[in-house]
């Protein structure tokens, strides 16, 4: 939402209204997004490999949930968002900037702050189980983009989406 | 380009060009606030846009939809007119504009073959449905709720190859909106781009509306000469489209054409990491990386739109796309848009600036030709190339695209010739195509790991169980 305050945002075609996410090391958090009212987002278990948490955090309310996508709770909830939620909240201020994971979230997340625990200290959430299946649906739909075959249809609607940021 | 063309170019606009503006930004305030209960100024923007149309074959049609949507009931026909209407005049103004291009530059144009229609496709109601929804809502309206239900029909017309546009630009337009919500709270949305997304949206979601790409009506032979590769991406979708001259090898003038190739990716994969999506096109990537030429044998063709079939084509000599251009383009013969993609947006066309001074206009980089200014859309230069708005400000020669938006003509670079510590330089948007050149940026994308790899790791192990 760069040039939002711009008088001419209205009467052009090509303006950028989300910048493009910011490069970041998809190792251990493959999936973060803002979305359906949530921060929300996968994190690979550090043990195992054939294991993902699925951990989120609501706007507004900022309840908070992680358990392993068949459901089972995290054991690093006590009382506290766990490590898995920190490591989301750190990669959705490296993809997004925190200024936007803030707003999101609807908190004010003042002077000092730069990293995702910071980020969580500010809040008052609270733990409240939610389903993981909707989450991890859109992971693995996330995932499926990967599985389409490329092509060689010209899309001109792509005019209005170009490339930019060269240089960052 | 001369300064003379320039002046051409940039004196004064084609004659109505602002008033048709005018019309569209009324459709646009109307679709701002949703067609559920129309409010006097956008039922008086709505009549005139009628009115506008009244000696054309529109007419009747247009008419009729915008006294139905204003006394509040909103029938799919009527959305359609109504997108219809909008989409003649942005298409006029489109083929104003370029025709001014045309006589500045003493551009040829072939017109348009007419192309049988395609099959209706069965995923294009529910796209219908949710641009029905999107419309009567209005840009201010929309919810989380709301953007979530554009989740199934991108899903459905993803996995239709027939109707691969319109699923990339409602996936594009749906995660603008996602990132948007509350749109309430925006002190202003971009009117005029959420419109001209939701009107081609809605003209590509007609059973009438789809043009097969596929439809071939020429095949050619011959030797292309690219110009350079303009980029494009969003979250979910990116496509290189590579600019081009073709000598027939049947003879005749050289003619200006283009060819795209693109792929599905998803929001974390960006900047150089992007080359990596198109590896099944190595003899493109090639030419570009290499700037070299293609010998291609059999390609079919749709106006200026070659159809890229990387078998079909052989890597030839060394090419300077900057001598190219000096030579072959000013007689090189164009061709006419596809009805349905005209647009001002849709205008890039090739030109070679060379001889000018760099200029500095309130913070906006601009090339002067004989005094005359032409700003440079430095945020069209992409992420995944090496040049850069420090490389334009350096430049003595520059290939670009002209393009045309909210009331002025801009330049977007595709690639310059520039004196980079006394050493001149040639840098193309499409130099990394094969792989970073440069050992600094090189060394960061390494540090930052494979994207791709990362995640196909992971859809391996979790997909499909």
């Amino acid at each position: 939402m760069a040039d939002v305050d711009d008088a001419g945002w209205a009467r052009r075609s090509s303006v950028r209204v989300v910048p493009a996410a910011r490069p970041r090391k998809l190792a251990k958090v493959p999936f973060v997004e803002l979305a359906d009212g949530r921060l929300q987002g996968v994190v690979s278990s550090g043990s195992d490999i054939e294991r993902v948490y699925v951990s989120s955090l609501t706007s507004g309310t900022h309840a908070y949930h992680c358990s392993t996508n068949n459901n089972r709770p995290c054991g690093g909830l006590r009382g506290t968002p766990c490590k898995h939620l920190e490591a989301l909240a750190d990669e959705a201020i490296l993809q997004y900037g925190l200024d936007r994971v803030a707003r999101y979230l609807r908190v004010d997340a003042g002077d000092g702050v730069t990293t995702g625990a910071e980020l969580l200290g500010r809040l008052d959430a609270r733990h409240e189980p939610t389903q993981a299946a909707v989450v991890f649906s859109r992971f693995l739909r996330h995932l499926s983009y990967l599985e389409v075959p490329s092509s060689t249809t010209p899309l001109p609607e792509l005019h209005w989406f170009p490339s930019t940021g060269a240089g960052r | 380009m001369l300064g003379t063309q320039l002046t051409a170019l940039t004196d004064g606009h084609p004659a109505g060009l602002t008033d048709a503006l005018d019309l569209v930004a009324g459709v646009d305030a109307a679709l701002a606030h949703g067609l559920a209960r129309v409010g006097e100024a956008d039922a008086a923007a709505l009549a005139s846009l009628a009115a506008a149309l009244g000696t054309t074959p529109l007419a009747d049609l247009v008419a009729e939809a915008v006294d139905k949507i204003c006394a509040g009931s909103v029938t799919p026909e009527h959305l359609a007119a109504l997108a219809g209407a909008r989409s003649a005049l942005l298409g006029a103004a489109h083929d104003a504009l370029l025709g001014q291009l045309d006589a500045a530059l003493g551009r040829g144009r072939v017109p348009w073959s007419p192309a049988p229609p395609a099959a209706p496709s069965p995923v294009l109601a529910g796209a219908r449905a949710w641009l029905h929804e999107v419309a009567v809502t209005g840009w201010r309206g929309v919810d989380h709720e709301l953007v979530a239900a554009a989740g199934t029909p991108v899903e459905a017309a993803l996995a239709a190859p027939e109707s691969r546009r319109l699923a990339v630009l409602l996936d594009g337009l749906a995660a603008e909106l996602r990132a948007c919500v509350p749109v309430a709270a925006m002190p202003q949305v971009p009117a005029r781009r959420w419109a001209d997304l939701w009107a081609r949206g809605v003209l590509l979601a007609q059973d009438a509306g789809a043009v097969d790409p596929v439809t071939e009506v020429d095949r050619v032979d011959g030797r292309l000469l690219p110009l350079g590769v303009d980029v494009h991406e969003h979250d979910t979708a990116m496509q290189i489209q590579v600019h081009a001259i073709l000598e027939p090898a049947a003879g005749g003038p050289p003619r200006l054409v283009r060819t795209a190739v693109g792929a599905a990716k998803v929001d974390t994969i960006v900047g150089p990491a992007l080359w990596r999506l198109l590896q099944a096109y190595p003899t493109l990537l090639a030419a570009l990386a290499q700037r070299r030429g293609v010998t291609v044998a059999d390609l079919p063709v749709r106006g200026a739109d070659l159809r890229w079939q990387d078998d079909r084509a052989q890597l030839d000599g060394p090419v300077d796309p900057f001598a190219a251009a000096r030579v072959l383009l000013p007689g090189a013969q164009a061709a006419a848009t596809a009805p349905l993609d005209r647009h001002p947006a849709a205008i890039a066309e090739p030109v070679l600036l060379e001889g000018y001074a760099v200029g500095d206009h309130d913070g906006d980089l601009v090339l002067e030709l004989d005094g005359r200014p032409l700003a440079v859309a430095v945020d069209r230069l992409p992420s995944c190339g090496p040049l850069t708005p420090e490389l334009v400000a350096a430049s003595s020669a520059c290939l670009g695209l002209l393009r045309w938006d909210d009331g002025r003509w801009r330049l977007q670079p595709l690639a310059v010739r520039a004196t980079v510590k006394r050493k001149a330089v040639d840098v193309h948007t499409g130099d990394w195509a094969c792989g970073i050149t440069d050992a600094k940026v090189a060394k960061a994308e390494a540090k930052a790991g494979d994207a791709v790899a990362v995640l196909r790791e992971r859809a391996g192990r979790l997909l499909r169980r």
